[in-house]
């Protein structure tokens, strides 16, 4: 429906600056076939992919120790509320000028934008964890291996779910802003490129194939994933 | 072990006594101060023995129990295990307490240090679980949960259990059934029990004795060797 307002609406308006559906699909498909877009966008989502992982392995831990911690709590809760209201494009930029324009800088960047978001859900999961579980565990001597993963973890994991989902959400667009700035490849470096062209079929072509994947990751891991962890719940 | 040899371990077969516990005194640290809980209280339990602590809610039963149980290690007295190393203890809190995301049956394979499927299928059965062995909890009945947590405690083979009003807010007849599949687990894998309850009859259906414990700060008000030919009768096969 949106698709075809827009085709009738590009249509009739014939300019450069909104071209249409088909001819949007047309350049997916001519960089599809040269590499470019594939290409671009592996990379990119090898960013993705690092900077997430990054970012809920260390805010799953730092949020779980907070909220565990009432002392650490208090200590770095100041730092958490200063990283989580800095603008990301300061974090960004202050990264690249004194860690140079990497790959890991790159990463870090991202990650260390997403990690306080992380950080206050799990923390909030770790106040929400029942006590009366953990003493059913302790006065049966359950390892604290099986401690973790039987009666902590599936109490985190809506929360899990939760900083996944935003997470995501988040990584995607400041990734493309950190290529944008400082590298030489991927979806964020391309569009700044057709952006000094003027070229909307391709910073629009671009964008599809990154809202496709996207879409792909949701229904084929995140949905089934989510549904698997609350199998229990009636 | 029927009634009669436990109420003789009371006497004479010290030997038998698994555990004496002597609490001088407990208390709670509050916003005002010291809450004394438990006053100077004795108990003296059988390797097979079930004694009953009853009375008022809110006296302070729970309590008695964590100590045993080890978890409230904050109390003036001693916990002495007759020179044995601290027994192997299932217990039964007055909630389930199962773990929601896990079936009936990985509940009990849990709790186990060894996995012995035997014992859990065993547990399940007797308890008339079986047919909900591969259910969430979220599924079952209060009845029923309370049974899985019964299962649960024996699925360790444990030395002691430790039952905290198992039996609570169940319908009478329920709990009566409740109450015959507690024994008839007891007897084909005899323990120790301690059983905190308000509910004297029920303590009197299953207990070898019975301890009637006083109000703030809790001490033994009272002794009762309920009778062999009470004892556990009503449920006897």
């Amino acid at each position: 429906m949106f698709l075809l307002v827009w085709q009738i609406a590009a249509s009739l308006a014939d300019s450069r600056l909104l071209p249409t559906v088909t001819s949007v699909l047309r350049a997916m498909l001519q960089q599809t076939i040269s590499g470019a877009l594939p290409w671009n966008l592996a990379i990119t989502l090898g960013r993705v992919a690092a900077a997430f992982t990054l970012s809920l392995l260390l805010g799953s831990a730092l949020g779980i120790a907070m909220g565990h911690w009432r002392r650490l709590d208090l200590l770095l809760d100041n730092l958490v509320m200063v990283l989580l209201n800095l603008p990301a494009l300061v974090v960004i930029v202050l990264i690249y000028v004194w860690f140079g324009l990497s790959e890991i800088a790159a990463i870090a960047a991202v990650a260390l934008n997403k990690l306080p978001t992380t950080v206050v859900t799990l923390r909030e999961g770790a106040r929400a964890l029942d006590p009366a579980l953990a003493e059913m565990a302790q006065s049966f001597h359950m390892s604290r291996w099986r401690t973790l993963r039987h009666v902590i973890l599936p109490q985190l994991a809506p929360y899990i779910f939760a900083a996944s989902r935003s997470g995501l959400a988040l990584i995607w667009k400041i990734v493309l802003v950190v290529e944008l700035l400082g590298r030489s490849n991927g979806v964020g470096f391309q569009i700044q490129i057709y952006f000094q062209l003027f070229d909307v079929t391709l910073i629009l072509a671009y964008t599809f194939a990154f809202i496709l994947i996207v879409q792909v990751i949701e229904w084929t891991a995140l949905q089934p994933l989510e549904r698997w962890a609350a199998r229990w719940r009636r | 072990m029927d009634c009669s040899a436990a109420a003789g371990t009371l006497g004479s077969a010290m030997a038998e006594m698994m555990l004496r516990l002597h609490i001088e005194s407990k208390s709670f640290r509050t916003g005002r101060g010291e809450l004394p809980v438990l006053g100077r209280i004795d108990i003296a339990l059988g390797a097979r023995e079930i004694v009953a602590l009853v009375g008022p809610s809110g006296c302070g039963k729970t309590t008695l129990l964590r100590i045993v149980g080890g978890l409230d290690i904050d109390f003036q007295g001693t916990l002495d295990w007759r020179g044995a190393a601290m027994p192997r203890i299932g217990t039964v809190f007055q909630e389930p307490r199962l773990l929601p995301w896990r079936t009936v049956r990985q509940n009990l394979m849990l709790v186990q240090r060894t996995e012995n499927p035997g014992l859990v299928n065993e547990l399940l059965h007797t308890l008339d679980l079986a047919p909900f062995s591969d259910a969430f909890p979220a599924t079952l009945s209060l009845g029923m949960a309370r049974r899985a947590a019964i299962a649960r405690a024996f699925a360790i083979a444990p030395e002691l259990v430790l039952l905290d009003e198992p039996f609570v807010s169940l319908d009478p007849a329920m709990a009566a059934r409740s109450r015959e599949l507690l024994l008839t687990t007891w007897r084909a894998r005899p323990t120790a029990a301690l059983l905190v309850t308000h509910d004297r009859a029920e303590a009197a259906a299953l207990a070898d004795r019975i301890l009637l414990l006083a109000e703030r700060p809790t001490r033994v008000l009272e002794e009762i060797i309920v009778p062999q030919a009470m004892c556990r009768s009503d449920l006897m096969p």
